[in-house]
């Protein structure tokens, strides 16, 4: 294993870049939507980086991820080249499923990423399935399964728990809470705050986590995945974050305050908690995070163009990918 | 020839292809060491093992979900619902994840799973566990839906659909489990997509799926004392749906009735209906007839059951209403 995080500044600096990109993409996923090149649901990661970007750095290219809707920041981290995402979310040929997914499913099984799911909860069973088939084909591999706590509270999270724990399957459960389900803070809807709980009745072990900090996302997240790649069974992660934007593009949030927000933004930012910890250290200068800016703002505008210059499907594509033809192509 | 039971060649169908496949895999609620609620797993624990044999909590949305997850990852699960009934609860998993996602995702994700289990009336059990779900699932786009009647339909059928690379909606029936039929050739994988005419006739043209066949067939037998020839069809395959076979039937006969258990209300029948008027509208020398369940949720008492659901007299009047006699 490498070095703890906390030591390794050209990781800290690459969780920096990452978390920025992320960021700035999403930024730019905003503006487009606003401006009517993106339709339909659009689920922006604003302010939730450190849990996608700390997490993935602890699992191997060959395991798996899979999500729900919100998946954009997924996908980038797991290596789609951000111009196939952007223009799967403007709904073009090019885009990482022939824009016939969208915004809400990115998949791309060459880097084993699952998805992209519309259904709350419904990627919950699904990853388990890929964590058995991992352990089916004896196979060292482990599955991310991330979902928000508004999904924590479905009743086919509990079933999957409930298997996973007895078939002691390579999965961790990531509990993505930021704290509102669309429009309904967490004391609303759950009876029982403390949600790395949640899985004790099944025998799966539970942590909570600042998933603010990457760092401590990061550590959190080794430690996990080496378990339960030493075959623990499942484990399971509340990250407690926090989403800067609405539920969706659509939602004008009424049910909190701008000050709330701006509160989080100021003292608890994944991207500036970094920043500040890197040039405190002297690990990074500020011709360098120049650098890195310039770098992430130059990837997402190219990644906009290609986004906006693509062409739409052929229409052709309208009838194929509904069947895989016994001949293995898709029809 | 050799006798067999539809309960065998299910049976058959699974062992053959767990040895000729590792990836193919059991997995329901009591298909281990109960050897299945219908004892339709008899034998498979014992041979394969726990890995491939897995009993599952009483949790039908979690494990489909879970089994078509590892279809997804590249295993070849037979996924057995005790019965259709309890797959309701799992039918998210079936339509959004299973069907869908091929589509979603541009071509990338598979899901090749068989959901087998068996469908329709059984015998006195009343409403809730007595549902013909053919036309929910055929109605959806990434599903292939077959309905085997012999055992025949129902080894052939099994070995390819764990050979589709599709999530296969696979449609038995309680009640043809314990019923024997000559089988042929034991090593025979049928074509998924292929009706198969059961009996020939040049009067009127009879088409049902799964037990209906056995309406069809007796049916056919009192017309033949009258005179009248009836061609039977038995679909085994409801989706994708082999019209050409019907409306080549129906060139020869000029008429047809469609017998189903399910309610006719946007059922299997009036799609072949539609179908036939689209594609054989000039063969048709009277308007096609429909028998299949009475409109009502299926009721428990002897009488009303039987009155409930579709009988050999009924296909015989329907026979005659089309072909006015």
């Amino acid at each position: 294993m490498s070095a703890a995080p906390a030591d390794d500044p050209a990781l800290l600096v690459d969780f920096y870049r990452t978390m920025l990109l992320v960021r700035r993409f999403e930024e730019k996923v905003g503006q487009m939507y606003g401006m009517g090149l993106i339709g339909g649901f659009c689920h922006l990661y604003i302010g939730q980086e450190a849990v996608v970007v700390g997490m993935d750095a602890a699992i191997r290219a060959d395991d798996a991820v899979i999500t729900s809707y919100r998946c954009h920041a997924h996908a980038l981290v797991r290596g789609i080249p951000p111009a196939a995402i952007m223009a799967e979310l403007t709904g073009r040929g090019t885009g990482v499923s022939k824009g016939k997914g969208g915004s809400m499913h990115m998949f791309d099984m060459e880097r084993g990423f699952y998805g992209g799911h519309g259904i709350v909860g419904a990627q919950v069973p699904l990853g388990a399935g890929i964590a058995f088939a991992q352990k089916y084909q004896k196979r060292d591999n482990v599955t991310l399964i991330f979902f928000g706590e508004g999904a924590a509270n479905q009743g086919q999270v509990y079933e999957t728990f409930n298997m996973a724990s007895l078939w002691k399957l390579p999965a961790i459960f990531v509990i993505e809470n930021n704290q509102y389900a669309m429009g309904t803070a967490i004391r609303r809807a759950k009876a029982g705050t403390e949600l790395c709980h949640r899985g004790e009745a099944f025998g799966i072990h539970g942590v909570q986590v600042d998933g603010m900090d990457v760092v401590a996302v990061h550590e959190a997240s080794r430690d996990l995945v080496a378990r339960v790649r030493d075959g623990e069974g499942p484990m399971l992660v509340e990250m407690q974050t926090y989403r800067y934007r609405g539920h969706s593009m659509s939602d004008p949030v009424k049910y909190r305050t701008r000050d709330e927000v701006q509160k989080v933004r100021e003292r608890q930012d994944p991207i500036e908690q970094l920043r500040a910890r890197l040039v405190e250290s002297g690990t990074i200068d500020d011709a360098a995070l120049k650098a890195i800016d310039r770098d992430v703002k130059k990837t997402v505008a190219e990644a906009a163009e290609h986004a906006q210059t693509s062409p739409e499907p052929d229409i052709s594509e309208l009838m194929t990918d509904v069947m895989v033809d016994a001949d293995g192509g898709s029809a | 020839m050799v006798e067999m039971t539809v309960r065998q060649a299910l049976r058959d169908a699974m062992a053959e292809e767990m040895r000729r496949d590792d990836r193919v895999l059991l997995i329901g609620e009591e298909v281990a060491e109960y050897q299945g609620a219908y004892k339709v797993s008899q034998g498979l624990l014992e041979e394969f093992g726990a890995d491939r044999v897995i009993d599952t909590p009483i949790t039908e949305h979690g494990f489909a979900g879970l089994a078509i997850g590892a279809a997804m990852a590249g295993l070849r699960p037979i996924n057995e619902f005790m019965t259709f009934n309890f797959a309701m609860q799992a039918m998210d998993q079936i339509i959004n994840s299973a069907a869908k996602t091929l589509y979603m995702s541009g071509g990338q994700v598979r899901c090749p799973i068989v959901l087998r289990g068996p469908n329709g009336a059984a015998a006195r059990v009343a409403a809730q566990h007595s549902q013909d779900y053919a036309s929910w699932f055929a109605h959806v786009p990434g599903l292939k839906v077959i309905a085997p009647w012999s055992a025949t339909d129902a080894k052939g059928l099994l070995k390819a659909a764990v050979r589709d690379p599709n999530p296969v909606i696979f449609l038995e029936n309680e009640i043809l489990y314990g019923v024997s039929f000559d089988v042929g050739d034991e090593d025979v994988v049928l074509d998924i997509g292929k009706a198969a005419i059961e009996r020939t006739g040049r009067d009127v043209t009879v088409v049902g799926y799964s037990i209906t066949v056995s309406r069809a067939l007796e049916a056919a037998g009192i017309l033949a004392e009258e005179g009248v020839e009836a061609e039977v069809i038995n679909l085994r395959t409801i989706r994708p749906l082999d019209i050409a076979t019907i409306i080549d039937s129906i060139a020869r006969t000029n008429r047809l009735v469609m017998v189903e258990e399910g309610w006719a209300f946007a059922g299997i029948g009036a799609e072949v209906i539609a179908a036939v008027c689209h594609g054989g509208f000039d063969h048709l020398d009277a308007p096609p007839a429909r028998v299949s369940a009475a409109d009502v949720p299926l009721p428990y008492a002897a009488n009303l059951e039987e009155a409930a659901l579709p009988r050999a007299d009924q296909v015989v009047r329907a026979v005659r209403e089309v072909c006015y006699v």
